[in-house]
């Protein structure tokens, strides 16, 4: 990837079509927050950052709220392994991402937006920083923008700290206030008690780039793309083994088959759909299609061919889960642990398939019990894999040795 | 480090929804079903609260009623119907009509599976461990019928044991990460000593620079202690070297007890809270092998006169000389853990303390020069034991300064929880054992001393001298109860006006005698504050007790602890005190005596500077 703002033409068919900087701004102050709040709400737009939440009903919430502040906070911590479109974003495409805040802002009334950008992302600081100084020159940013009266919004950049788990929302938010980054405990929600104790949206990078578009083009539009539980198109960042690595548009409800081919992908054993804590599905289940309803993802792809050792790739997973757990509570902290304990038996030899069964038995106590999103997803390619792979795992030339 | 110390993060602190005034207002209450039965909670309940109200068992780990809530150990968790994933029982507010099914086999399976992942990690042996039959880990393993170590289990140990501070004693391999511990120090107590670092499997709870405790700022109050749920942390125990003292033909090993163990005691041999147990105790004592068993409220009859002396002669210097380097308020100092607490923190305003010592370390400088002269014992044959709630009196005992008799004053603190364990040893039932009282010279001790155990007690016993030696009358409460001392809110203010008064104290006429009780130094760090802002000029008397409910409350006192053991506890001390003859500390004729023939020129004088008051030390911010 580049590294630098050059403003490559991408194709796609919502996000990535024609925008003319501000001009959801614009249309958002003359049709107003209940027209904005319909639209978004038509589109069926739900959040892109993984947990697939209706966007319309989190601003409703949060507008409905009555606070002396409110937040809209975009969630730029792309930690997901294998994620990048958000970098594409905001490089590429930051009118877009300021755009979609704005409009969120004013629709949920709030006056300060805090952009919480990943800290490896830090060599983008500057131009965004220009970039919003451009929008502040046009009065897209500040004080009465565009001459509404008392719309004043702004918005700053924050640097994370490192830790995937500070993409969780509410981790996210107690990284801001300057605490460890942990997930709080749930209810309250942001839209209730967020930044600072006030009502707050938390937003992915694509959600909110996805808004400008939806305003302008209409709801209509953003739906004829995707299928009827999933509209509009979804940016995918494909990794592994294929020729064509990289951020796509894609409709949602394009099916691993088709993306295969896009890719120019072959020998393809597996996909990792969802990144790390997403599942992996096997060539035979290739006609899975990409969407909420059936293989739901944040966007990350990682593809691999039949070279690759499942059981390996498992055991990547669990090492990185084992040390982005946030540690707070036992099902997580400990339960990867003994997830990844359990991989290694299994290469081993050393397992009896009682002691299996109890590792997948607490998988699905880690899915239910655990704290945050992190806990409850990282069993998912333990799961997945062994079910998937099950044939190759439990043989001998699958690295597995074979038990005795 | 941040430059005030934080209260605990938001992600541990409970969601307080505002439960409505008038809970039979429409909204007010909320109707819920509970497995098989539909019952009627007032909004903003947590399911626990509703569970427990209704008689139905949750197991927990890392909620205490103490502390904010951090719904971390997940433990409690409980189905909700139509929610994806299971709740943390102990931080979800109810503010909707929800079905809960609180055993079902999706719950029970769960909850097997966090303990057995909780013992995975877990390295330590039941047997050789204090909190063996008062262990939340082990009564939950036993409650889920835990038979085998399903994910293994730790051979070695892995941390170092720090046995550094002469308070405390930290094993984190015995460690649950339930961050009780933290939410103690940071919230309750406001201290800030632990925190967890690391993440993922690195997590650990540790002290600043990962420095051992005796290096860092705790205060010793212990309180993370008493609420740690496995044997994580406990106090430093010297019984062996008491048992061997006692075993010691050579030595004459003495015991001072103090007022709140004896009303706490009896719960480590199953009473319930609120039951005293002192002649029991006397007995007790002799029978173990001590050679005398002395009252520490003898010695708290002394602080108050020499404190109230101290705040008299302030006053006058105040009022009478107009010195303007007079501190006023006065601040007690018989809590070492408060006393550490304002020299770390508020090192500048040392001055304000009242430079009278401890209960206890007066009781150390008398009996190892004025009872050993009297007894004709050598003092350096004698072994001095204090019976203490408190887990900082095992500090305050090894302090430098703390030699006046020449010899180390006082030799070993002692908790209420390892006296119970030597008690055990010894093979006795402590309730069943015929009353005694205590040994001469030191036999009588007053009212006054006693309530010295429970929050604002100093005060009270203060007021009751300090009133009648300024105006030749007893105080004005109707059997000596001072109400406004009394009680367990944070911070109380009250005053008397100080009319009609004897000549002497003529420049008091017409003062409005003002006073302030604070328990916990989250409390104490309040009025610290508002001194810092010039607030407490027309206050005089300021009484501090660094644990929450005051010495009944302290380090070292049975596990477990909430306010309603506490107030119980109070509640013992208070009616014992009300049966005692003498309840005014001047009137101990003991002290009297003590004047008379061993400090012949009174309270605050030469020798009475020298034996019985102390001095302080200025200390930083974040280390020692
Ligand atoms: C461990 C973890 C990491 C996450 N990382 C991100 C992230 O990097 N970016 C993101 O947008 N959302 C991330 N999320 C999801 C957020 O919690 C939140 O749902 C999202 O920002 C909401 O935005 P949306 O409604 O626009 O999807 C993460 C969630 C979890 C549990
Ligand atoms: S699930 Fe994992 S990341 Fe989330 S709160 Fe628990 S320990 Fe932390
Ligand atoms: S902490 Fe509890 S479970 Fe652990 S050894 Fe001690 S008594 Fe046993
Ligand atoms: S003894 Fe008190 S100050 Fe020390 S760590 Fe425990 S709670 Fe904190
Ligand atoms: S030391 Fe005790 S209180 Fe602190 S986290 Fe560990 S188990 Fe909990
Ligand atoms: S007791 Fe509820 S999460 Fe620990």
């Amino acid at each position: 990837m580049e590294n630098n703002f050059k403003k490559t033409k991408r194709e796609g068919v919502v996000i990535f079509s024609p925008y003319e900087s501000g001009s959801s701004i614009k249309k958002a102050l003359e049709i107003g927050r209940e027209n904005i709040l319909f639209e978004v709400r038509e589109s069926k737009m739900k959040g892109r950052g993984g947990a697939g939440f209706p966007t319309a009903t989190k601003w409703m919430l949060v507008a409905a709220s009555r606070a002396d502040k409110k937040y809209m906070i975009c969630n730029a911590d792309e930690g997901e392994p294998g994620t990048f479109k958000d970098r594409v974003l905001l490089t590429e495409y930051p009118a877009l991402v300021f755009d979609g805040m704005v409009v969120g802002g004013y629709t949920i009334g709030s006056e300060i937006g805090i952009l919480y950008l990943r800290g490896e992302y830090i060599f983008m600081l500057e131009e965004l920083e220009d970039f919003l100084q451009s929008m502040r020159k046009q009065n897209l940013l500040g004080k009465n923008i565009l001459g509404k009266e008392g719309f004043n919004f702004d918005i700053a950049i924050r640097l994370g700290s490192g830790a995937y788990v500070c993409g969780e929302e509410t981790a996210l938010i107690e990284s801001l206030e300057g605490h460890r980054g942990e997930p709080r405990n749930r209810p309250p929600y942001p839209v209730n008690t967020g930044y600072m104790g006030y009502p707050t949206v938390v937003n992915n990078v694509e959600t909110l780039a996805s808004i400008p578009q939806i305003i302008t083009k209409g709801a209509d539009w953003f739906k004829a793309h995707g299928t009827d539980k999933s509209t509009g198109s979804k940016l995918f960042s494909v990794s592994g083994d294929c020729e064509k690595p990289g951020v796509y548009e894609l409709p949602w409800g394009t099916s691993l088959n088709e993306l295969v081919e896009i890719v120019g992908a072959t020998n393809t054993k597996a996909i990792q759909v969802g990144g790390a804590s997403g599942i992996c599905i096997p060539k035979s289940q290739f006609d899975r299609k990409l969407s909420y309803e059936d293989a739901s993802t944040g966007g990350s792809i990682m593809i691999f061919n039949q070279s690759r050792k499942m059981l390996k790739v498992l055991k990547n997973f669990m090492e990185f889960f084992v040390e982005e757990s946030c540690g707070q509570c036992t099902p997580c902290r400990i339960g990867n642990i003994k997830l990844l304990e359990g991989v290694v038996k299994i290469e081993k030899g050393d397992y009896t398939f009682s002691y299996i069964n109890s590792l997948k038995d607490l998988s699905k106590t880690m899915q239910v019990a655990s704290k945050c999103g992190l806990g409850q997803s990282s069993p998912n390619p333990f799961i997945s894999i062994l079910e998937n792979f099950k044939d190759e795992i439990f043989s001998s030339n699958g690295n597995g040795a074979n038990h005795a | 480090m941040p430059d005030t110390i934080k209260r605990a993060p938001i992600s541990q602190q409970p969601f307080k929804v505002e439960k409505p005034l008038d809970l039979n207002a429409i909204g007010g209450m909320i109707s819920i079903q509970i497995n098989e039965k539909k019952v009627s909670v007032p909004l903003g309940t947590t399911i626990l609260e509703a569970c427990r109200d209704n008689h139905i068992h949750i197991p927990t780990l890392c909620h205490h009623p103490d502390l904010c809530i951090a719904g971390v150990c997940r433990v409690c968790v409980v189905e909700v119907d139509g929610m994806r994933t299971l709740q943390a029982s102990c931080s979800f507010p109810i503010t909707a009509s929800i079905k809960i099914k609180t055993s079902s086999e999706l719950v029970r399976k769960a909850r097997r599976n966090i303990i057995d992942l909780l013992l995975s990690e877990h390295h330590g042996e039941c047997y050789a461990c204090v909190k063996n039959k008062n262990c939340e880990l082990q009564t939950l393993s036993k409650e889920y019928g835990v038979d085998n170590m399903r994910f293994g289990h730790v051979k070695e140990p892995v941390y170092e044991v720090d046995f550094s501070s002469t308070s405390l004693v930290r094993d984190m391999n015995k460690c649950v990460l339930c961050r009780r511990c933290i939410r103690t120090c940071i919230d309750l107590q406001e201290v800030g000593v632990l925190e967890a670092i690391n993440r993922g499997d690195k997590t650990q709870i540790s002290t600043f620079y990962d420095k051992p405790l005796q290096d860092v700022i705790c205060i010793n109050c212990g309180q993370c202690l008493n609420r740690c749920p496995t044997g994580a942390l406990y106090s430093n125990d010297p019984s062996d070297e008491i048992w061997r003292a006692i075993d010691d033909p050579q030595k004459h090993v003495v015991i001072q007890t103090a007022p709140s163990p004896r009303a706490a005691i009896g719960e480590e041999f199953g009473y319930a809270p609120g039951h005293s147990f002192t002649p029991e105790l006397n007995t007790a004592l002799k029978r173990i092998g001590f050679d005398r068993v002395f009252d520490t409220n003898f010695t708290a009859d002394l602080t108050i006169l020499e404190e109230g002396t101290e705040l008299l002669t302030r006053l006058k210097k105040a009022i009478v000389d107009k010195d303007t380097t007079v501190k006023l308020p006065q601040f007690t100092s018989c809590s070492p853990g408060w006393i550490k607490f304002i020299e770390h923190f508020y090192p500048e305003h040392l001055d304000y303390l009242s430079t009278a010592k401890s209960p206890q370390q007066m009781f150390g400088a008398i009996i190892k020069t004025f009872y050993a002269q009297e007894q004709g014992i050598d003092p350096k044959d004698i072994v001095s034991v204090s019976l203490m709630p408190c887990s900082a009196k095992k500090f305050e005992c090894n302090r430098p300064e703390m030699d006046a008799s020449g010899f180390r004053d006082v030799d070993y603190g002692l908790t209420t929880r390892e006296l119970a364990k030597m008690i055990r040893e010894a093979g006795i039932f402590l309730p069943e054992l015929p009353k005694s009282g205590f040994d001469e010279p030191f036999g009588e001790a007053s009212g006054a001393g006693l309530i010295f155990g429970a929050t604002g007690g100093v005060m009270e016993a203060a007021l009751r001298t300090v009133y009648e030696l300024v105006t030749g009358r007893e105080v004005p409460f109707e059997n000596l109860r001072i109400e406004a001392c009394r009680g367990f809110e944070g911070i109380k203010e009250a005053s008397v006006k100080l009319e009609n008064v004897l000549p002497a104290y003529s420049f008091l006429e017409g003062v409005n005698f003002k006073f302030m009780v604070a328990h916990g130094t989250a409390n104490a760090k309040q009025v610290m504050e508002l001194l810092r802002e010039g607030k407490l000029s027309d206050v005089h008397f300021v009484e501090i007790m660094a644990c929450p409910g005051g010495c009944l409350g302290g380090g070292g006192q049975p596990i477990p602890t909430s306010e309603e053991i506490r107030k119980q506890r109070a509640k013992a001390i208070y009616a014992e005190e009300e049966g005692l003859p003498i309840r005014k500390s001047h009137e101990n004729p003991h002290v009297k005596y003590i004047y008379e023939k061993f400090i012949p020129e009174g309270p605050c004088s030469e020798l009475s500077h020298k034996l019985l008051h102390t001095h302080y030390k200025k200390r930083g911010r974040y280390i020692i």
